[in-house]
């Protein structure tokens, strides 16, 4: 009795990071200054400013194309792969020796908790560039032709969820397969990107190779319109890959879209409850649910619907949300006030539409953007929070009575990016896996990502697949043959 | 003695199986390559094509669900059939292309040699552009394609039988159902096609065939929801019809394959991107040990 069982505080110290007051545009291997107006990046979790920010305008997104042009027929392009594949082992190894200043650089800007910057973004961003570094000099091998060439200059646009860890996704696929790139990080989280630039001229990487362009939507429309991009590599919204869709109409360029989700997370009757709790959990609260694949309809079998949902709320409780910095924090701060608002406006017509709210008891702090941990039952599937990506913290409880019902509910959506099936029935698992219309499928578990492991949508969720083998078409002509 | 009065045939669409008219009741008159009237062919309206989605989509859940040996059965079976059908698939190639009987025979050759190509993808693409990953924790991991969906397929205008079965059978053998408009001045090979598919094991609403104008019929396609993907060959070298109608695929995302400069030389060994092109790829995971 008695005994304090609460957690001290444990902060991750961000002397580590050195932060300047100030950052420019990553053009031709040198910081240069913006045209654009410029604007700060701040800490979501206390809206401290934490610098100012060069914005590209339309000539600097140009410069940095030439650049890019430049150093693709000039140097990297004619580079052999086992030399380019050196370079990216050489970023990889960088990325690892200043792991732990790129993850508290990355909580700082983002919001989320050092534990998953620490233990799933920086360390999949590592891998992500030593797979992709093997694969420079293996490229005849892939299965796309004997002497697969690149395509030429990448546009590359990312978003704010899991900045650093898109960057790798776009740029290690691009620089192996012998483009040059031009990246527009999101203007929420432009800070790990930059941070990337400077590992770049530390690793010598040849000017141009790499450009940055840091700004908001017009300097990524820019980008896409530029008339000398071969390739356009998108991670967003659905609605802005449409658009991005609509203007390459009619050009060369080739394009991969990995857009918005609303997965399926199907719980049988006979599933591991308790695993099945955690890989819920995990499936719409890590990152604060702002993650296309997150597991935000959770589809529950009817006769265990009342146990699961008492596990779950109990799990719930346990949740530690807060300073994301401290080491024992689960849920840290919603990116930025605009995307707050979009997850209250979503939960408020979530409950007028007539879905029961809850969450767990949960301080929130003063300063910075919280939402916390919250889960709404009764909901249809003709509910708004059933049919839209919240990108928060917020799950929709659905119910089915048989197999066919659940498969029939999960893929009732525009979008196509992943699912997760709970069951112990191996031949069940494989059916409905079979079934779901979904890139990604987890089976009793949820939320896992490797570089090996080919990621992206069917339908609106996207097209092209990044990771793995497959990731490689992407920056590839892979038209071999007639038609 | 009086020259025999022809029986002069107006053609039909394909569509679920069956053989209708255009809803329209349009049809227009087909000439041979030397500009003789030949036949009628029915002109396909957007309820045509709205009804050729419905047909496709019905018979996509059943066609994507057989065993991939049993569509390369079937894809096979259709080529027997073209062999049995020579006589009428020449005749038509020479009406509508032009040909010599010789070249009309190798056009037809090539067709079904073409056909029997892809029927052999049926089981084997999955292993070739499918794999395991080996990624860094307990999970066993797997990646393979499956077909996208719907498939609007602009037929080349000029290669009416070899270009017809080159951008179909690609769509098919993953699991696809297609919705196909025709070569507009040159429909014949297809509509003998649609009479070979009717009497083979290929299930209504596989392939449904709409003969008609690319121009006023594919836009429909391209803006409607239910069609996953759209193959544009047959507006090659329409750069703003092709600009437009990838415009209106990206309202749902249509996988797009886009019109090339000059219609393609189909005689030319087949990529692996007609199939790829209209797969999407599933990766499962699964833990391991726990």
């Amino acid at each position: 009795m008695g005994i304090d069982l609460t957690y001290a505080p444990a902060p991750e110290s961000r002397s580590i990071v050195d932060l300047k007051a100030s950052y420019g545009l990553f053009i031709d291997g040198a910081f240069v200054d913006g045209h654009g107006s410029g604007f700060k990046t701040i800490s979501p979790a206390t809206e401290e400013v934490l610098a100012e920010v060069a914005e590209a305008d339309a000539a600097d997104v140009d410069a940095a194309v030439k650049a890019a042009r430049r150093a693709y027929s000039r140097v990297w392009s004619r580079m052999p792969g086992s030399e380019r594949a050196k370079y990216l082992y050489r970023i990889a190894r960088i990325i690892q020796e200043r792991g732990r200043e790129l993850a508290v650089l990355e909580t700082l800007d983002n919001g989320k908790p050092i534990k998953e910057s620490r233990d799933v973004d920086i360390p999949v961003v590592a891998a992500h560039f030593f797979y992709y570094a093997g694969w420079a000099d293996k490229l005849g091998h892939a299965g796309y032709g004997e002497d697969p060439q690149p395509l030429g200059v990448a546009g590359q646009i990312i978003p704010w969820n899991f900045p650093l860890l898109m960057l790798a996704w776009k740029i290690a696929p691009a620089l192996a397969c012998g483009n040059t790139v031009v990246l527009k990080p999101a203007e929420t989280t432009p800070l790990t990107a930059l941070l990337f630039a400077e590992i770049c001229q530390q690793a010598d990487l040849p000017p141009g190779v790499v450009n940055i362009v840091t700004g908001a939507g017009e300097t990524g429309e820019a980008l896409v319109a530029h008339p000398d991009i071969d390739k356009v590599a998108f991670t967003g919204s659905t609605a802005v890959g449409k658009a991005i869709a609509r203007s390459i109409a009619g050009t060369d360029k080739k394009a991969t879209l990995e857009l918005g989700g609303k997965a399926a997370n199907i719980v049988f009757d006979d599933a591991p409850l308790d695993q099945a709790v955690e890989g819920i959990v995990n499936g719409i609260f890590f990152n604060q649910g702002h993650v296309c694949c997150a597991g935000s309809r959770l589809l529950v079998q009817e006769s265990i619907a009342d146990d699961l949902l008492e596990r779950l709320k109990r799990r719930m409780s346990t949740l530690r949300l807060g300073d994301p910095l401290d080491k024992n924090t689960d849920i840290g701060a919603i990116n930025s006030a605009e995307q707050l608002a979009r997850i209250r406006e979503l939960s408020e017509i979530g409950e007028s539409e007539g879905a029961e709210r809850w969450s767990p008891a949960c301080e929130l702090p003063s300063q910075g953007f919280w939402f916390p941990p919250t889960l709404f039952t009764g909901v249809t599937q003709a509910h708004r929070i059933a049919r839209e990506e919240v990108f928060g913290p917020v799950l929709s409880v659905l119910t089915f009575r048989t197999p066919s019902e659940a498969i029939e509910k999960a893929n009732n959506t525009p979008y196509g990016l992943s699912a997760g099936v709970w069951t112990e029935k191996g031949s069940r698992i494989l059916h409905v896996a079979g079934a779901l219309k979904a890139g990604v499928v987890w089976a009793n578990t949820f939320n896992k990502f490797d570089p090996t492991s080919p990621f992206g949508g069917f339908k609106e969720s996207g097209y092209g697949r990044e990771g793995g083998r497959q990731g490689l078409a992407a920056y590839l002509k892979t038209e071999q043959g007639g038609r | 003695m009086a020259a025999r009065i022809d029986v002069r045939k107006t053609y039909k669409l394909y569509i679920g199986g069956a053989f209708p008219r255009s809803e329209s009741g349009y049809s227009y008159i087909v000439n041979d390559a030397k500009g003789r009237f030949v036949a009628n062919a029915a002109l396909a309206s957007r309820k045509d094509a709205r009804d050729a989605v419905v047909a496709a989509r019905k018979a996509f859940g059943s066609w994507s669900g057989r065993t991939a040996y049993n569509r390369a059965q079937v894809l096979y079976r259709v080529a027997e059939i073209m062999e049995d059908r020579r006589p009428q698939f020449v005749q038509a190639l020479q009406q509508s292309e032009g040909l010599t009987t010789a070249r009309a025979n190798a056009a037809l050759d090539a067709a079904i040699d073409r056909l029997v190509w892809y029927a052999g993808w049926a089981d084997k693409l999955t292993q070739v552009v499918g794999n395991a990953n080996p990624v860094a924790g307990p999970f066993f991991n797997l990646s393979t394609p499956e077909p996208t969906g719907v498939v609007a397929v602009l037929a080349p205008q000029e290669s009416s039988l070899l270009g017809l079965v080159s951008v179909v059978a690609p769509a098919i053998v993953t699991g696809n159902t297609v919705v196909v408009v025709s070569s507009f001045d040159r429909p014949l090979p297809a509509v003998t096609f649609a009479e070979v598919l009717a009497t083979s094991d290929v299930p209504g609403g596989v392939v449904n065939l709409l003969t008609g104008s690319a121009a006023t019929i594919a836009p429909w396609l391209a803006a409607h929801m239910d069609v996953n993907a759209i193959d544009l060959v047959g507006v090659a070298g329409e750069q703003e019809l092709a600009t437009e109608l990838e415009v209106a695929a990206a309202d749902n995302l249509k996988r797009v394959r886009r019109a090339p400069v000059a219609e393609p030389d189909w005689t030319a060994s087949p990529s692996l991107d007609t199939m790829t092109d209209f797969v999407e790829i599933k990766t499962v995971w699964h833990p391991m040990g726990v």
